[in-house]
């Protein structure tokens, strides 16, 4: 039985605690023994940073200069990722869960219980009761071991990743046009475009080392175009805002659209020669009018006529997007509408023009092309498809019947636990109690498991349910490669053994396989044995990552998938030769109908909820959320709400104020700005428990892409009288639950 | 050292990664000497990054009494030397910019000194290292301004005190020089709508605030 009962007990043992200096504190003049060239553990860009090793310890960073993207940049969380390896919050070895009480065990025990229950429960209920959770902030290696693990190891259909929580619309998308899952173009082709357009991307708080390559575009006279509900930093630097109503981007990009075919500045050979499907994709757009699109987005006409011309007349241009279109119900539409207008003007393939989603995590692109998805087998084959299933069984010595069929996505599995139909839990690389869709119902099917294990290097939100917690390693422990979000394939690089017993999360997983009786396919020493495995798996698969070695990739600062050959140098710019990976090698347009959010605003609720980042803080908040510096900048959620809102509500800038919508509450302080949409409210995402704002998201479903509608939920606010205040805050303005806990 | 820093506030993204990165330097013990605030967060998510300007005439050196703060050879003004530094915070007050920051617990003034712990060196400051958007550059006059559409603005103007520094101000405008009059208004700013009656004060400058006083105590 999975219950957290002790909570304040676990919370005062695993923290999270803040911890804010390097390992024998801050010292002048230490001697430095190793410099090790690695990458930052965070989002997709993958900057290049050097960690600083002395006596075995890592004790800092020093910029890496001559690694070309980030060219030694680094955002808040990149500077302080090094206070991770060696925090007091770290997990040092196996715990078993006795009595509601973590307790001290051996390797040995631990994985002996996990293999004794797991052949329990499949025994008792089959194969597909046990259900693997991995994610995208693994190397490239475990992603690949994760779905060999569940499908070899353990036979189950059931895996699926936290990339469904953040950019599986955009690949679904780009699937569906392109016939492959990769953003066209490096990021180099940035500053040669003359128009950019960024969709749902506050490139400033989440990928803050990006605005290197669009302040270039800038500074050689670009434009950028803003499409984002909210004024956020990109948006107020940008040069036309276009700030729409939660859930509308079809409308605004199909105005747009619009407006480019009125002025006739589609690209007709273009379109005639190396697409499908444009008459649809035509007719559709004639009705949204900038007008029309403008009565539906709340984007005054003229902006809209504005952005459409900018773009559409512009000789090169691109069109990024990030989680801001793809976190709807109808992401995977929001992604078609805009590779519309991308496919219309035949903007891409050359350099400067171009299109992209900006993945959000460290390995996002990587840790979707290799098997752990509900659908797929590695190389970014489907797990449908005989051919590719015959190839993968073939390569792997499994018998063909033995490979499950595919799954479901994560939220589906989440609804399968509280079915009954999941009893056994795995889960490396995720939180889901924080990120997760209404974290309400997540509990409930945590404490209903049979068994839950998770491996993590801090104790999560979500750990806490567990029976068995395994120690794994930070990044900075193990070697392994990632794919940042322009494709890039890079190396992490090992600095420190890990600290007490924890251990290679690939030598766990490998372990697990190898005692659960499937040992013949679990027999890895090293990342680069997995690495080298893969590598052939993926050949002949769209990511074809077979001449790739490590040694390529240090040689040249990284290398970009497909690389089919040992001779051949990567392929940075993806349709070079306008030739697409439909098997006629054409694009193919979607019309997209506009249908907005599944929950929109009405009496009751009369406000747009939508999630969000802050720069301070990364995904679930598991790793930042103990860096002091990165929680002294940024200890809490809070409730954007625009002036006018506030006044009619009565509500007072600082105040606290509960925010309530049909799944869930909670009390947020309001911060009362002029940079918000009225009619809209924004939380940002990164924290559990009370002040998870995914107690009120809606966990409606794109039907395609299965990504959860995290942007727009209707919402209302309720003024609170201070004795209905928790004692949340107690010490400070936003102290955090541990620290009040503490009594600090 | 020819080279010096060139701050663009329209580039600030209020990431402080500046602020983060000025505390691994060695002599710094943690302690960050920059600061990021926000202009009015009730109206805009615009920022601004502070390092020391490095005055010419430095108004903190003109100010102490016992003569602690030295400006070297290349017109860098130093932080307060610890054998002089009598903790009067003269220079904390008197400093137009706002930018030195007296430090009980190691009873002496601190700031930005452009890292001269790296730069002696051959190396970047941490700021302009990390620096995401190039608000915060660092090199020649010749290697920066050329790339960039803002002009360069040294002199400044409080008041009745004419200040030139040796960091340079980005600005989107002509202006030769920066004026703030004596009520402390930036001129050219623009004025609020009748009745509007933002403070421009936010609970969040507060925060921000308390985060930066981890080095004033």
């Amino acid at each position: 039985m999975s219950k957290v009962e002790h909570l304040e007990q676990i919370i005062d043992r695993f923290g999270p605690h803040l911890h804010d200096e390097p390992w024998g504190g801050w010292q002048a003049g230490r001697v430095i023994d190793r410099v090790v060239p690695t990458h930052c553990p965070y989002c997709g860009v993958q900057c290049g940073m050097n960690l600083l090793v002395s006596d075995e310890h890592v004790v800092g960073f020093e910029p890496r200069y001559d690694f070309p993207v980030n060219e030694g940049k680094l955002c808040p969380k990149g500077v302080t990722a090094y206070l991770q390896t060696h925090h007091p919050d770290r997990l040092l070895y196996p715990l078993i869960k006795r009595n509601g009480n973590f307790e001290r065990a051996s390797w040995d025990e631990a994985l002996d219980l996990v293999t004794s229950k797991f052949k329990e429960i499949q025994s008792k209920y089959g194969k597909d009761s046990i259900g693997v959770y991995s994610g995208s902030s693994l190397t490239t290696e475990k992603t690949y071991l994760m779905g060999k693990f569940a499908r070899a190891g353990l036979g189950t259909r059931y895996i699926d990743y936290n990339g469904r929580l953040c950019m599986v619309s955009a690949a679904a998308g780009n699937n569906k046009a392109f016939g492959i899952d990769r953003a066209a173009n490096p990021w180099s082709d940035i500053p040669l475009a003359e128009v950019l357009i960024l969709a749902g991307a506050n490139c400033a708080e989440t990928f803050p080392i990006l605005n290197k390559f669009l302040w270039q575009q800038r500074d050689n006279g670009g434009r950028w175009i803003v499409i984002d509900p909210r004024e956020t930093p990109t948006a107020r630097q940008g040069d036309l805002h276009l700030q729409l109503k939660p859930g509308t981007d079809v409308a605004v990009a199909n105005g747009m659209l619009n407006v480019i075919v009125r002025e006739g500045l589609i690209d007709e050979e273009f379109i005639r020669n190396r697409t499908n499907g444009w008459e649809d994709t035509r007719t559709m757009v004639e009705k949204f009018t900038p007008d029309i699109a403008s009565q539906i987005s709340g984007v005054p006409a003229k902006k809209i006529e504005q952005a459409g011309l900018l773009y559409g007349r512009a000789k090169t241009g691109m069109i990024m997007h990030a989680r801001g279109i793809e976190h709807h119900s109808n992401g995977v539409d929001n992604v078609l509408s805009y590779i519309n207008i991308v496919l219309a003007t035949g903007k891409i393939g050359d350099p400067g023009r171009g299109y992209g989603t900006i993945t959000g995590q460290g390995n996002g692109q990587g840790g979707r092309e290799h098997g752990q998805k509900a659908d797929q087998l590695p190389g970014q084959r489907s797990i449908n498809d005989p051919e590719h299933r015959r190839y993968i069984c073939e390569f792997w010595g499994l018998p063909e019947d033995e490979l499950p069929q595919a799954g479901v996505s994560v939220v589906e599995m989440f609804d399968k636990m509280r079915e009954g139909e999941i009893k056994g839990f795995l889960s490396i690389c995720n939180n889901g109690m924080v990120s997760l869709p209404d974290i309400n119902n997540i509990r409930r099917s945590l404490e209903g498991l049979e068994f839950n294990v998770n491996i993590d290097f801090f104790m999560s939100e979500s750990s806490r349910y567990a029976d068995v917690v395994l120690p794994g390693t930070t990044w900075s422990e193990d070697e392994g490669v990632t794919t940042s979000a322009e494709g890039r394939v890079v190396k992490i690089n090992k600095a420190v053994d890990p600290p007490g017993e924890a251990k290679e999360d690939w030598w766990i997983i490998n372990e697990i396989g190898r005692r659960m009786g499937r040992g013949q396919y679990f027999q890895f020493n090293s990342a680069r044995e997995i690495f080298d495995e893969m590598r052939i798996a993926s050949k002949g698969g769209k990511a074809d990552y077979f001449g790739i070695t490590y040694e390529k990739i240090d040689k040249q600062n990284g290398v970009f998938w497909p690389c089919p050959t040992a001779e051949h140098t990567g392929t940075p710019r993806l349709f070079d030769n306008k030739e697409f990976y439909h098997p006629d090698k054409k694009a193919k347009f979607h019309p997209t109908e506009y249908f907005g959010a599944d929950e929109k605003p009405d009496e009751e609720f009369p406000l747009i909820l939508t999630s969000g980042r802050v720069v301070y803080q990364y995904l679930s908040g598991n790793q930042t959320r103990r860096i002091g510096f990165l929680v002294q900048q940024c200890p809490e959620p809070y409730v954007e709400i625009h002036p006018e809102t506030a006044q009619k509500l009565r509500i007072n800038d600082g105040e606290r104020v509960k925010v309530i919508s049909r799944r869930g509450e909670g009390i947020f302080p309001a911060l009362v700005v002029r940079t918000i949409r009225p009619d809209t409210i924004f939380i940002p995402y990164h924290w559990g428990e009370q002040l998870a704002v995914n107690q009120l998201t809606n966990p409606k479903l794109d039907p395609t892409s299965k990504i959860p509608e995290f942007k727009s939920c209707a919402a209302k606010i309720e003024k609170i009288h201070s004795r209905e205040l928790p004692i949340l805050g107690k010490g400070r303005k936003g102290a955090s639950l541990s620290e009040v806990q503490r009594g600090k | 050292m020819k080279e010096t820093m060139f701050i663009d506030p329209q580039r600030c993204i209020g990431c402080r990664a500046c602020v983060s990165a000025c505390r691994e330097c060695d002599t710094h013990k943690g302690y960050s000497m920059i600061f990021v605030d926000y202009i009015d967060r009730s109206e805009t998510t615009a920022t601004m990054p502070t390092v020391c300007m490095h005055c010419t005439e430095p108004t903190c050196a003109l100010v102490c009494p016992a003569d602690a703060i030295k400006q070297n050879e290349d017109g860098i003004v130093m932080s307060a030397l610890k054998p002089r530094c009598l903790d009067c915070r003269n220079c904390v007050n008197a400093c137009p910019f706002g930018v030195p920051k007296y430090n009980t617990a190691m009873h002496l003034q601190m700031k930005c000194d452009m890292c001269f712990d790296r730069t002696s060196e051959g190396l970047m400051p941490m700021c302009a290292s990390v620096c995401p958007t190039g608000a915060i550059a660092f090199g020649t006059y010749e290697q920066i301004v050329p790339l960039r559409r803002t002009k360069p603005v040294n002199a400044h103007v409080f008041g009745n005190q004419h200040v030139e520094t040796k960091v340079y101000l980005m600005l989107p405008t002509d202006a030769d020089e920066v004026t703030v009059d004596g009520c402390g208004v930036f001129e050219g700013r623009v004025a609020l709508e009748p009745g509007h009656t933002a403070t421009g004060e936010s609970w969040i400058d507060t925060q921000v605030e308390n985060s930066d006083k981890s080095n004033e105590f």
